[in-house]
């Protein structure tokens, strides 16, 4: 071993709290605590999971639906606290889950570029001086100045791309392999995404396909039902995760 | 505290973009755009004029600027307060995809209604000229009230916030109360009769109402501040600020699960 930590992940938990019905005003919430009807249901959507990612391994993520998988990834990404447990990130983490999820439709291109760096976290000063290069890459070309209300969904989705990867990111997080925009861009994606690999970035991939589990990564997990049943090597894990889904 | 600090450095950028977002997008798809921020107020000061000066027949000395200043303020702080309330949910689609810290949406949209505020005392100026106000040397106590107001909508802000994830009806709640607020500040009839009656209290004791009040002192009348009018705003809205800090704290984990 002797490879450093890039990512702990140390007994984590994640309780979700479920009404039967959707109580989410103060008019249903009194009539609901009168009549004394207010109950939950609370099941674990991760338990116990603990594992470790050192760094350059290229992990991916294997379960059904419903096992936990997004729910890990949102935990890792901060966007969700786990109820119990901890969690330790070295690096910088660029999530490239839903890319733009955070543009302003009335925003010309050019706005949202400063928009969206700004929500994951980049400097002014840094995003000014790669926004030439993010708009070359994302091929908008005079677009960037008309409001995005009036792109295509690929067209946002390249700006989004292009954006988030400007960056060299120590932990990289990508959840399904990405299709992005029309098959030249996602031919140009890909490479991207390729070179960041051979740099020896960590790696954390869902997907369901096993076939892009093992051409991509090194090492793998298996949830099922919020519980981390097996990690390892990818060739043990994915064989292991067929035998399971026979 | 020093991550907390390293942080709020690191998204400081961020706070920017999203006050200047709000005021943007507020004046983009306007005709007159800025322009409305500064007719507003004074087409309502007319109609207030021109309903409790003239048809009651109120021979306040600058009545209009009376009015003016109480209205600009009242609007302040029920657009911010209002704005921040929405502020989590609006967001919530950011919220649950990307991490930011969660604090910055309502205390942007209070800057943001706060610099709209402070725009549009220009009118405030000119119909203060206009009906011949002098400045005088009380007039820099404005700026305590002035800075009390925007402590006040902040605090109120993040437990609005707070409870509008779990409550959606707050908003309908809130809108009465504002204007519930609202007459109890004595905006457009002079509190002075009012005070003494049995319900003074309700004036007395309405935070907004001290800070109108040290505002006309300074910017109207030309007079020293008053103590009360100055400090118990300022407290009442630190306890406030304390109060909504913590609750916001300890409900924001949650928040992704209710959005």
């Amino acid at each position: 071993m002797g490879k450093k930590t890039a990512l702990r992940v140390d007994n984590i938990g994640v309780k979700f709290r479920m009404t039967s019905e959707r109580v989410d005003n103060v008019k249903d919430y009194a009539i609901k605590f009168l009549k004394r009807e207010l109950r939950y249901h609370e099941f674990w959507a991760l338990k116990d999971v603990s594992f470790r990612v050192a760094k350059g391994d290229r992990v991916g993520i294997l379960g059904l639906n419903g096992a936990g998988k997004s729910t890990l990834l949102k935990v890792i990404a901060g966007v969700l606290k786990p109820t119990e447990g901890s969690i330790l990130r070295y690096g910088k983490i660029v999530p490239l889950l839903e890319l733009g999820a955070g543009f302003e439709n009335q925003y010309s291109g050019r706005e949202n570029v400063f928009l969206y760096g700004a929500m994951l976290g980049y400097p002014r000063e840094f995003l000014k001086d790669r926004y030439d290069e993010i708009v070359a890459f994302s091929e908008l070309g005079d677009f960037i100045n008309v409001p995005l209300k009036n792109y295509s969904s690929g067209m946002k989705a390249r700006l989004g791309f292009s954006i988030a990867t400007i960056v060299e990111p120590e932990i990289l997080i990508l959840d399904e392999v990405l299709s992005v925009g029309d098959a030249k861009f996602r031919k140009k994606s890909e490479k991207k995404i390729k070179a960041m690999f051979d740099k020896g970035i960590t790696v954390l991939f869902v997907s369901h396909s096993i076939g892009q589990v093992r051409s991509l990564c090194d090492k793998a997990i298996i949830l099922e039902k919020g519980h981390l049943i097996a990690q390892g090597d990818v060739e043990t894990v994915s064989g292991l995760y067929e035998e399971a889904i026979k | 505290m020093k991550v907390f600090i390293a942080n709020f450095k690191k998204y400081q950028f961020l706070l920017a973009e999203l006050v200047k977002k709000d005021i943007k997008l507020k004046y983009r798809n306007s005709v007159l755009g800025f322009v409305w921020t500064l007719l507003e107020p004074l087409l309502t000061m007319i109609v207030l004029t021109i309903v409790f000066g003239t048809i009651l027949h109120k021979r306040t000395p600058n009545f209009a600027v009376y009015i003016l200043t109480g209205r600009l303020l009242y609007s302040y702080f029920s657009t911010g307060t209002k704005q921040a309330l929405k502020s989590i949910r609006r967001n919530g689609g950011m919220i649950r995809k990307v991490y930011v810290p969660k604090y910055m949406y309502p205390l942007a949209a209070s800057m943001s209604s706060y610099v709209t505020f402070l725009l549009s005392l220009i009118v405030l100026v000119v119909v203060a000229a206009v009906q011949g106000i002098r400045p005088t040397r009380y007039l820099f106590g404005a700026v305590v009230p002035l800075f009390t107001v925007f402590l006040m909508v902040t605090a109120i802000s993040f437990l609005l916030a707070t409870l509008h994830v779990f409550f959606r009806d707050l908003e309908y709640i809130w809108n009465v109360a504002t204007m519930l607020i609202m007459y109890m500040s004595a905006i457009f009839y002079e509190a002075d009769s009012l005070l003494e009656s049995e319900y003074g209290f309700l004036i007395k004791y309405n935070p907004l109402y001290s800070v109108i009040a040290n505002f006309r002192n300074a910017v109207v009348y030309g007079r020293p501040l008053e103590s009360f009018f100055t400090w118990y705003p300022i407290a009442l809205s630190l306890v406030i600020l304390v109060v909504g800090l913590v609750f916001f704290y300890k409900k924001q984990d949650s928040f992704v699960l209710y959005l």
